[in-house]
């Protein structure tokens, strides 16, 4: 795929438009991350309802890749239990990594994300909510 | 004064020959990070290791004897280059970030009492800031930064009103590495030596663009990096006044850097090898010398007039983008230019560039407290040398508006 079409693609559906984005307060957020090389920041809360998430929500400032991942990634794991959300996370790392190549059915939307892998500084940048996401989980089930 | 040859320099430069991802011509515009090095730079550093590797001041052979005098004359050129008094204040090191720690902790450790104050700008690179930190936290001493200004200039008034005798040490950049900003070091270090402190200058920036002499300047220290003037890396400089160089302890200890060793003491070499504990980098430091000689042939203030001419042009062709905020506006500037585009995240500026083969760099710039001062996360930067030319400003300003139309006509 050329890269002004991950680009078109992504921020068509989601750096315009972050599906479950909204704000969240330092006291509701269940984790922040950041990426220090460039200052993006993120604040994400993730609620659980008995083994299922029943909301997730994020907050804060990044770039296109990382904008988008996060809207992609709360639309993903909205109504999943923590176990099928952990699986996704590390199918997700695993592609941008290169250490694994999940198919598009499974990756849904995040295949446009596949690319990303020829890009190394912006690894980073699309993993960091998912990264968040694992904290987040832990917390919640510590 | 005849303008620079920007063609002819650019066939000295084996990378800039090369192509990029698609095919495309580099257009290297990450020089505040580090600059690409010239042919000669590149030859004086394999000929060392080809013809003269030796260890220094220890061999009796005539290897070593080579060695070290490639070694010496690249302090001596240094030297002459800034204006020092002599090679004995010239103390190579890793890199500007080396040189700093190594005043801060050399001479900073002793000079502080509790209560004493260290005055900064708000402008400082990283490696200008955290030693400082680290010192203030281990003497009890206060940091205090004097402020910038909307335009990016420092402000000068509020400079003089926190002199007291309380400042023991000013340690300040000579031009910022985000706003482009050349502070008026001289005026500066005249003000804070009339009220009884020390002054390091961060010439890492400035030095490699126009003409730096430290006995005009009068700073009693002064720190810069071999790579961002066309050198190798991890070789650096901290020229210090004599007097200060041979008051101050030791930086590291161990080889080289001692007169004679017993079980229980030891008494240390003379300035400067008592602050070089260790092998040197001497064919960094021949490659540096190399720089300096090619820098001088282009000329300084040629270097520096094309400089000028460019970040001016730059500056034109940014300006009537719509959606760009330039950040840093002072009338004193080198060819450093940090801009924020509306909807553009800095990253996703880098990555349009970089497709077109165009290096720039997105991020805080290792100046993170300065960045949010003027109210971003992060900023794209360009950064010009000698071998840019106007194609290049160009191409710049059309990857900029390309990506800006991409992410505005979303
Ligand atoms: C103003 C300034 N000071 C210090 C440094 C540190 O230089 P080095 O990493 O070579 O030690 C830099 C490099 O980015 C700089 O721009």
């Amino acid at each position: 795929m050329a890269f002004e079409d991950l680009y078109r693609e992504v921020i068509l559906r989601h750096f315009k438009k972050p599906q479950n984005f909204g704000p969240v307060s330092d006291e509701e957020a269940t984790v922040e991350d950041e990426n220090p090389t460039c200052g993006d920041h993120f604040r994400l809360r993730v609620e659980l309802q008995g083994d299922r998430i029943s909301s997730i929500r994020f907050d804060g400032r990044g770039c296109a890749i990382s904008t988008s991942s996060c809207s992609m990634m709360t639309e993903r794991v909205l109504g999943k239990t923590p176990s099928e959300a952990r699986a996704m996370i590390s199918e997700f790392l695993g592609m941008v990594q290169g250490t694994c190549d999940p198919s598009d059915e499974s990756l849904g939307d995040l295949a446009v994300l596949r690319s990303v892998r020829d890009f190394p500084v912006r690894v980073k940048c699309a993993g960091l909510c998912w990264q968040a996401l694992s904290k987040a989980l832990d917390k919640l089930s510590a | 004064m005849n303008a620079l040859n920007t063609e002819r320099i650019r066939r000295d430069f084996p990378i800039l020959a090369r192509t990029m991802r698609g095919g495309k011509r580099l257009v290297y515009l990450d020089n505040a990070a580090t600059t690409q090095k010239p042919e000669c730079v590149i030859e004086a550093v394999c000929d060392y290791y080809r013809n003269h590797n030796a260890n220094v001041h220890r061999g009796f052979h005539q290897l070593s004897e080579e060695a070290t005098e490639i070694l010496e004359s690249a302090r001596a050129r240094v030297a002459d280059f800034i204006g020092a008094g002599s090679p004995q204040e010239v103390v190579f090191t890793r890199g500007a970030t080396e040189s700093i720690n190594l005043a801060a902790s050399a001479y900073g450790a002793a000079a502080l009492r509790p209560g004493d104050q260290i005055l900064l700008t708000v402008m400082e690179h990283h490696s200008n800031l955290l030693p400082w930190q680290q010192l203030a936290r281990q003497t009890g001493a206060e940091l205090c930064f004097i402020p910038g200004r909307e335009d990016g200039a420092l402000d000068m008034d509020a400079f003089q009103q926190m002199l007291s005798p309380k400042v023991k040490i000013l340690a300040m950049t000579h031009m910022s590495n985000v706003l482009g900003t050349i502070n008026p070091v001289r005026q500066c270090i005249a003000a804070a030596h009339s009220a009884g402190a020390r002054v390091l200058i961060d010439a890492a920036q400035s030095l490699p663009h126009f003409k730096v002499d430290v006995a005009d300047l009068d700073c009693d220290f002064l720190a810069f990096s071999g790579h961002k003037m066309l050198g190798p890396m991890g070789i650096g400089v901290l020229y210090a006044k004599r007097e200060l160089l041979d008051r101050m302890r030791p930086y590291q200890t161990g080889g080289s850097m001692i007169h004679r060793v017993a079980l229980r003491d030891a008494v240390w070499a003379d300035v400067p090898y008592k602050f070089e504990a260790g092998t040197p980098n001497v064919a960094g430091a021949a490659g540096l010398k190399a720089a300096i000689d090619y820098l001088e042939a282009a000329g300084m203030d040629r270097i520096f007039q094309h400089e000028q001419e460019l970040v001016r042009y730059a500056l034109q062709r940014l300006d009537a983008l719509s959606g760009i905020q330039i950040v840093g506006r002072a009338a004193h500037r080198g060819a450093v230019i940090a801009w924020h585009m509306k909807n553009v995240h800095p990253h996703d500026m880098a990555q349009f560039a970089d497709q077109e083969g165009i290096a720039i760099r997105a991020g805080h710039h290792c100046a993170q407290p300065l960045v949010v001062r003027y109210g971003f996360a992060a900023l794209s930067r360009a950064s010009f040398y000698l071998y840019n030319d106007r194609h290049e400003v160009d191409a710049l300003a059309d990857v900029v508006e390309k990506t800006a139309r991409f992410f505005h006509g979303l």
